[in-house]
């Protein structure tokens, strides 16, 4: 199973994302934001956390429009594969292939501390090594992830089960306590919580591992 | 020619940092402060002389880049 993680100018979760992919078993290549493909028979696309273009005009609109950003949304119009955590869930919305956005954080204040999640559904690659309504601890760090989305939306996306995780305690003021949504196919996960944050026990907790081990086991029994 | 684009938060959609400041206006005595809205002025200089040009491709940027339409609405003068 083969997966890439996106480097841009300011992601600073890259390496941590590819540790956690490469833990689960996936040969990862880091791909850079100049490059204008994707590296041959890739599964995955991983966005990583950070500040892209230093979050200037909005978070992840500058980084939506590089070159990378347009194979990626080939490479999920084909039929692929991609995650996008904290701020790339910020990219991936920008670039339309996730619905709504995420705006400042209803209380303004940047939010860094592990919160309690609830797996929303585990009818997905990216959920099905959890139970639906499995409690987990992961860490989130943003500004701007007060996940926005108007009423018509919402309700689709309740009605399709494409809501993949909500807050247990709503940090940020979004929609519905949603934290990660996943698109139509069900193959284009966005979240912010970092659950690459949390593979090692070492470092607070292991509650990210189930993400990354039945992502990887799924795609390579594919 | 010279363009003033003006992006803001649609009606409807909260605004976190307007709240921000109408609270902070309200910590300064500034009493009567019912509603703060804050958005962004961009402003851009075009080689373009034609208007109705300039506006066509100023629309195009704002979809594009400058707003995103989910969340936001844009507002173009030319001058």
């Amino acid at each position: 199973m083969k997966a890439a993680v996106i480097v841009f100018p300011g992601s600073n979760c890259d390496r941590d994302m590819a540790v956690a992919l490469r833990a689960a078993g996936a040969d990862v290549e880091m791909v850079w934001h100049k490059d204008a493909g994707l590296p041959r028979g890739v599964d995955l696309v991983a966005v990583p956390g950070g500040f892209s273009f230093g979050d200037y005009l909005r978070c992840g609109a500058i980084a939506a429009q590089s070159p990378v950003c347009r194979a990626v949304i080939d490479h999920v119009h084909k039929g692929g594969y991609a995650l996008g955590v904290c701020n790339g869930f910020q990219v991936l919305t920008e670039t339309g292939l996730l619905p709504g956005a995420l705006m400042r954080n209803a209380g303004i204040r940047f939010v860094c501390k592990t919160v309690p999640l609830t797996v929303a559904t585990a009818e997905s690659d990216f959920t099905r090594g959890y139970a639906k309504g499995e409690a987990l601890q992961i860490p989130v760090a943003h500004h701007d992830g007060n996940y926005f989305v108007d009423a018509a939306t919402h309700e689709r996306l309740r009605a399709e089960d494409r809501i993949a995780f909500t807050y247990g305690d709503n940090p940020n003021g979004s929609t519905g306590d949603i934290a990660g949504v996943l698109s139509e196919n069900r193959r284009v996960l966005g979240m912010m919580p970092h659950p690459e944050r949390a593979i090692d026990a070492g470092h607070g907790g292991t509650d990210g591992r189930g993400l990354f081990d039945g992502l990887v086991g799924a795609l390579v029994s594919a | 020619m010279k363009a003033r684009v003006q992006v803001m938060l649609k009606t409807g959609v909260l605004d976190p940092q307007g709240e921000a400041i109408r609270h902070a206006l309200g910590a300064l005595g500034f009493d009567g402060v019912e509603g703060v809205r804050q958005g962004k002025v961009i402003e851009i200089d075009l080689a373009e002389t034609d208007p109705e040009a300039a506006e066509a491709q100023l629309s195009e940027m704002c979809e594009k880049l400058l707003a995103n339409t989910v969340i936001e609405s844009y507002k173009i003068d030319l001058s």
